[in-house]
């Protein structure tokens, strides 16, 4: 085991946008201690996102190591990088992404669903991760009767559901007011002290970098010093 | 991904949007019911033909000339029948009776009509089911005597006189010559090869020398031969065979006479009726192919419209064949339930067509085979899988990336 959960050396990523090569990441480095809050900061089409996508083995680089919890993952297949962001990395959107026609608990419920826990088992775990997010008394609740700070707590209660090593949060607050924002801030740092999840919130927002531990500025697909 | 979650999420999936699930059935509704409807009446023809033929009796052999393959063949003649129904050289034979055909015109009393004109002997009721309302068939006495007397078929009986009892002794004109009514045949109700109901019944002797124009004495049109049971069918063939080839001299050559037994008959219908089916479900199943055709439409649409669903799913966790197995069974209950409504569909169709051959009466009871039920189920559950195929491999191999990006 190394002392990292994440350990990215050296990543580069390369778009092809029609006839031109986008140099999204330009040689990065980053490690990260367990149970680390780190922000990753920068303006737009600085690579922040491109960065989260892979450290979250939605995409893989074009070059450099990446380890996962001490599992490299730049030659895994598809099915198996499926299988690290069932279990090791949860995901929270900027725009929630909870699907509209179900329940809460069956949205919670869903990575469950991808990984081999049976029925019983899948609402207990996913009724324990809402009731850990304060929505214990909503689980039977359709997003569309959620406010979005609620919505915001079950896309939280998803991500952690499998107990994943790192939580993605991209914008998380973006699209809420600043008082469900502060909330949602105070919940992830909550879980974090409480269940020691590495924590990797990607924000353009000064206020939220200040609360985690740790920032990384981006600019122009490099670590600005 | 357990399998009852994946069936229930793919019912709400498919149920959040009614209006497109019903359309998109309709078109597999529609080619399954075709093909029930088809395969029912296909089914339900086959059984009354082949009632039809069962009901001329198993025992029995159609004696013909063969004018086909043989150029001037020697006429069947009465004396061939008679040979026919000689114990010793034919013990499989019970009965050898020959028949006269034509046509006379009937009247009486200035109505008139065109009936189908049999001639028979005495030896007839042992080889045909004749079943009379009234009377009493012919005796010997009047075949030899060339009486003029006549059996009258029901719907005859009921164009002449208006009513079809009571007329035992009534005088019509046949031909224009006064025949005494002797008898009526029962009436026997539809049938596929023109009734006994339209035809009229008298001596042979009399039909050769006074009723058919240029009618040869001792020629007859064909001889009906019965077997004593229904096992000695073949040997009674073998036997009459041999009589006749060696009273018409035949050694080496092709026989100038055809034997056919219901066995053919059933055959020959069994085949025309497999066709007029295969054809028939064809054409339906076109219709289940445009079917299909629409869901894969559909699903296509459905897959686009759903991108960012499946890179959510898939960033959190489902591998290509979970969206792939989503997406399938989503298109194949999407033809599975169109099938089931096609089923009910297409039996009421065939309960239809029955009412309706039932009123204008044609005897035609459209049967759904348990084979024919399966077949569709199986049919569009194969169609909801093979259309289903593209559009869930378009959905499985989105990047998650791209898809969550998508708006």
């Amino acid at each position: 085991m190394t002392k990292w959960v994440v350990d990215a050396k050296d990543i580069t990523k390369v778009y092809q946008m029609g006839e031109v090569e986008v140099h999204a990441l330009r040689g990065l480095t980053v490690q990260i201690a367990p149970g680390e809050v780190l922000s990753i900061m920068g303006p737009s089409g600085s690579g922040k996102s491109t960065l989260m996508n892979i450290l979250g083995c939605l995409d893989r680089p074009t070059s450099g190591e990446y380890s996962l919890n001490g599992e490299s993952v730049a030659t895994l297949t598809d099915d198996q990088l499926a299988d690290i962001r069932n279990r090791g990395v949860g995901f929270v959107f900027q725009s929630f992404n909870l699907l509209p026609r179900q329940t809460a608990l069956a949205n919670v419920e869903l990575p469950l669903r991808y990984s081999a826990l049976n029925g019983r088992n899948r609402k207990q775990v996913a009724t324990e991760a809402l009731e850990a997010v304060g929505l214990g008394d909503r689980i039977k609740h359709k997003p569309n009767e959620l406010s979005g700070g609620q919505m915001q707590r079950v896309a939280i209660a998803r991500a952690l559901v499998n107990d994943p090593a790192i939580i993605m949060a991209d914008e998380p607050t973006g699209n809420l007011d600043s008082k469900s924002g502060d909330e949602i801030m105070h919940l992830l740092r909550k879980l974090n002290e409480e269940r020691g999840t590495t924590l990797i919130i990607v924000t353009h927002d000064p206020e939220i970098a200040e609360l985690t531990d740790r920032v990384i500025s981006l600019y122009d697909g490099r670590i600005k010093e | 991904m357990n399998f009852g979650a994946s069936l229930l999420e793919a019912l709400e999936s498919l149920s959040s949007n009614k209006v497109r699930t019903g359309l998109t059935m309709l078109g597999i509704i529609i080619g399954v019911g075709a093909v029930i409807a088809m395969l029912a009446i296909g089914a339900g023809t086959e059984q009354a033909i082949v009632g039809e033929i069962e009901g001329i009796g198993t025992n029995l052999l159609f004696v013909r000339t063969n004018n086909e393959d043989v150029t001037n063949p020697r006429p069947l003649t009465l004396q061939d029948a008679e040979a026919l129904n000689d114990p010793v050289f034919a013990p499989s034979i019970a009965a050898a009776a020959p028949i006269v055909q034509g046509q006379a015109e009937v009247t009486y009393a200035g109505q008139g009509t065109t009936a189908s004109l049999v001639g028979v002997t005495e030896d007839y009721i042992k080889v045909q089911n004749v079943e009379l309302s009234e009377g009493e068939f012919f005796s010997s006495v009047q075949i030899n005597g060339i009486a003029s007397a006549v059996i009258l078929g029901a719907n005859v009986a009921e164009e002449l006189f208006g009513r079809s009892d009571g007329l035992v002794g009534e005088t019509v004109r046949v031909g224009g010559q006064p025949f005494r009514v002797i008898a009526l045949l029962k009436k026997e109700g539809g049938s596929q090869f023109g009734s006994g109901d339209d035809q009229i019944m008298v001596p042979l002797t009399t039909a050769q020398a006074r009723l058919i124009p240029g009618a040869v004495k001792n020629e007859v049109s064909m001889i009906y031969v019965s077997a004593i049971t229904s096992d000695a069918v073949v040997a009674a063939e073998n036997e009459a065979a041999l009589i006749l080839r060696d009273r018409h001299n035949i050694k080496l050559a092709e026989d100038d006479f055809s034997i056919m037994s219901q066995e053919m008959f059933l055959d020959m219908a069994s085949t025309v009726t497999g066709v007029f089916t295969v054809f028939l479900g064809g054409v339906a199943g076109i219709s289940l192919l445009v079917g299909g055709i629409g869901i894969m439409n559909i699903m296509l649409v459905s897959v686009t419209e759903r991108t960012k669903e499946i890179g959510l799913r898939k960033a959190v966790g489902a591998k290509r064949k979970d969206i792939m197995t989503q997406f399938l069974i989503e298109s194949s209950l999407l033809s599975l339930l169109g099938g089931a409504i096609g089923i009910v569909l297409g039996w009421l169709l065939a309960l239809g067509v029955g009412k309706i051959a039932e009123a204008s009466d044609f005897l035609l009871d459209p049967i759904i085979t348990l084979n024919a039920v399966l077949l569709a189920t199986l049919f569009s559950a194969a169609v909801g899988l093979f259309f289903g195929i593209y559009p869930a491999s378009r959905a499985a191999q989105l990047e998650p990336i791209e898809a969550l990006r998508s708006d």
